[in-house]
């Protein structure tokens, strides 16, 4: 068989769109991040300057990156333990033998996940409406003085995470389901032989067993949510005074409303450089604290 | 606790967590069938006083919602057509098929799954504009016909097909697609389904790139038109709430159907992922 050549007719239409569509641009992006691309850059290229670091200098100058980082951090700091925490809730509720009609209950849960974010965040933009929300009516009935969810800056990100979490914890419950339910049930009845309470096995054996699996889906987490941009795009133009502006908001502003093209690219970089940061540094903590490898 | 207060509580639990989720989904339902106006009242009205198809109606005949509608479905198709020939292929080879470099390749893509879209957003928006494809079809399509997760899944599923059966074919004198479309294709239904409805529902519901590619009214998909839409108005609530409801049931419907299928996706792309 002369086959040492027929493989790549399998690989190579894939791979020649990946490296055209994927890999150029992203190689692309670290040369235009180091030019001063922008609105007479894309009328004629002659207008083209390098100016090397300038773009990563002139973007950590401007008080409004650092806004827009410090939105992102607590979008990913409050939203990601709060969306894996309801993500664990309802997996452990889900795995419980008792649970009745589990097929429906995964599902429904589930089902906010496969939405258009942008269809949703319209609901929940009217749902948050100070004066007509549901969310405010149900705050009345509490005795609660109503909030001005969306123009509040100090309300405007805890509404777009509530959204964000009722969005997304579905995915993370299937994948910390199929990990609950990997552990071998021989564990429990040991432990139940040995007198644990219901926390103790949940300490002791379900945290335990599920750390590689947290660990995961604390990692896509982190690094999805990094990534925000519809949510403000639809529910809050960034607003109230810059409160929602993220990393990506901000970089498609940059990009393609004042079409600086060079310090958008260079915020995109920021952007991944900070995600691979946190995301390293998450998994060495938890590569010292764990006793197990992970 | 005794059992059966324990199975309360659970299910108890399961079903106010239920409710909490699937409100929002049923009150945009209920809301999109409101007479204008009807929903900016207080307190918020959870039915319908009197159940009208309006919004519908104003949706489809002045806002154009049919096009975009068409427009999404024609895009989610092409990219779903387009990324299974080739991640197919691809992932087969990877997982099946011996070529020089293919360990070296393999961790490559596996290295460009960490690297998010956006880092290559705007080289790829200038490369759209010189190839002509920006406010086409084609610029939203092309960068999603082969996807590094796609191939990483097809090839994690393919190796569990027997090497045996691939090598009696060979012994018989198939060639390598013949084998490949009559033998290896009908043993990855599963994952065809898979990342079918994978491809279709994240091209469906994809917002920033086509939001910058698509500046042209005419060819929007349905999540930038209904974007658009709700800057111009915000006080309708009724009619937004009935173009969230035509851009979610489509692919909610198709999730439904197929979700065996999404979830075993899920799962595969993210244990060893």
């Amino acid at each position: 068989m002369s086959a040492s050549r027929v493989p790549w007719t399998f690989v190579a239409p894939a791979l020649l769109v990946l490296g055209a569509f994927f890999v150029l641009p992203v190689v692309a992006a670290l040369a235009l991040s180091f030019t001063d691309f922008d609105l007479y850059a894309l009328a004629d290229t002659k207008n083209l300057r390098l100016v090397w670091l300038d773009n990563y200098i002139e973007v950590l100058r401007t008080p409004l990156f650092w806004k827009s980082l410090v939105n992102t951090l607590y979008f990913v700091g409050v939203g990601v333990p709060l969306s894996l925490g309801v993500a664990l809730g309802a997996a452990l509720l889900l795995n419980s033998p008792l649970a009745r009609a589990r097929g429906f209950f995964r599902t429904a849960l589930f089902a906010p996940y496969v939405t258009a974010v942008v269809a949703v965040a319209l609901i929940f933009r009217y749902l948050f409406h100070t004066r007509y929300g549901l969310i405010n009516y149900g705050l009345e009935h509490l005795g609660l003085a109503p909030i001005d969810w969306l123009g509040d800056p100090h309300w405007s990100m805890p509404a777009i995470i509530l959204f964000a979490v009722w969005k997304n914890f579905g995915y993370n419950m299937i994948i910390l389901l199929a990990g609950l339910q990997s552990i071998p049930q021989e564990l429990y009845e040991a432990a139940r032989i040995d007198g644990a309470s219901a926390w103790g096995q949940f300490r002791h054996i379900t945290l335990p067993s599920l750390r590689p699996v947290l660990l995961l889906v604390t990692i896509i987490t982190v690094a999805g949510y990094f990534q925000l941009f519809a949510e403000p795009y639809v529910m809050t133009r960034g607003d109230p005074l810059q409160s929602t502006v993220s990393v990506l908001y901000y970089m498609f502003q940059q990009g393609f409303e004042w079409w600086n093209l060079g310090r958008a690219t260079a915020i995109a970089f920021l952007l991944f450089a900070i995600t691979l940061l946190v995301t390293r540094v998450l998994l060495r903590v938890a590569r010292r604290g764990g006793e197990g490898p992970v | 606790m005794n059992r059966p207060l324990a199975r309360i509580a659970v299910n108890g639990a399961l079903a106010l967590v239920a409710l909490v989720v699937l409100f929002p989904l049923a009150w945009m339902a209920s809301v999109s069938f409101m007479q204008p106006g009807e929903a900016s009242t207080f307190p918020p009205p959870l039915l319908p006083a009197h159940a009208t198809l309006a919004n519908y109606r104003e949706l489809f005949e002045r806002a154009g919602m049919g096009r975009y509608l068409f427009n999404s479905l024609l895009i989610a198709s092409a990219v779903t057509l387009i990324s299974l020939a080739f991640n197919l292929s691809a992932g087969y080879a990877f997982a099946k098929l011996q070529f020089t470099g293919r360990e070296r390749l393999f961790q490559l893509l596996l290295a460009a799954l960490l690297i998010p879209t956006q880092v290559g957003m705007i080289p790829l928006f200038l490369m759209m504009k010189w190839m002509h494809l920006v406010n086409s079809y084609g610029g939203v399509i092309v960068p999603g016909i082969t996807t590094a997760f796609g191939i990483f899944l097809v090839r994690q599923y393919t190796r569990s097909i027997p090497d045996d059966l691939l090598e009696a074919a060979r012994l018989d004198g198939a060639g390598e697609w013949r084998i490949f479309v009559r033998i290896v294709l009908p043993l990855l239904k599963p994952i065809i389904a898979t990342l079918a409805i994978f491809s279709f529902l994240s091209s469906w519901n994809d917002f920033m790139w086509p939001l910058i590619v698509l500046s042209d009214q005419a060819r929007q998909t349905a999540p930038v038109a209904i974007a658009a839409l709700s800057r111009e108005h915000v006080q309708d609530n009724e009619l937004m709430m009935a173009g969230s409801v035509v851009t979610v049931l489509p692919v909610l419907a198709l999730f439904l159907l197929l979700q065996r299928y999404y979830i075993q996706g899920l799962l595969l792309g993210s244990v060893k992922g």
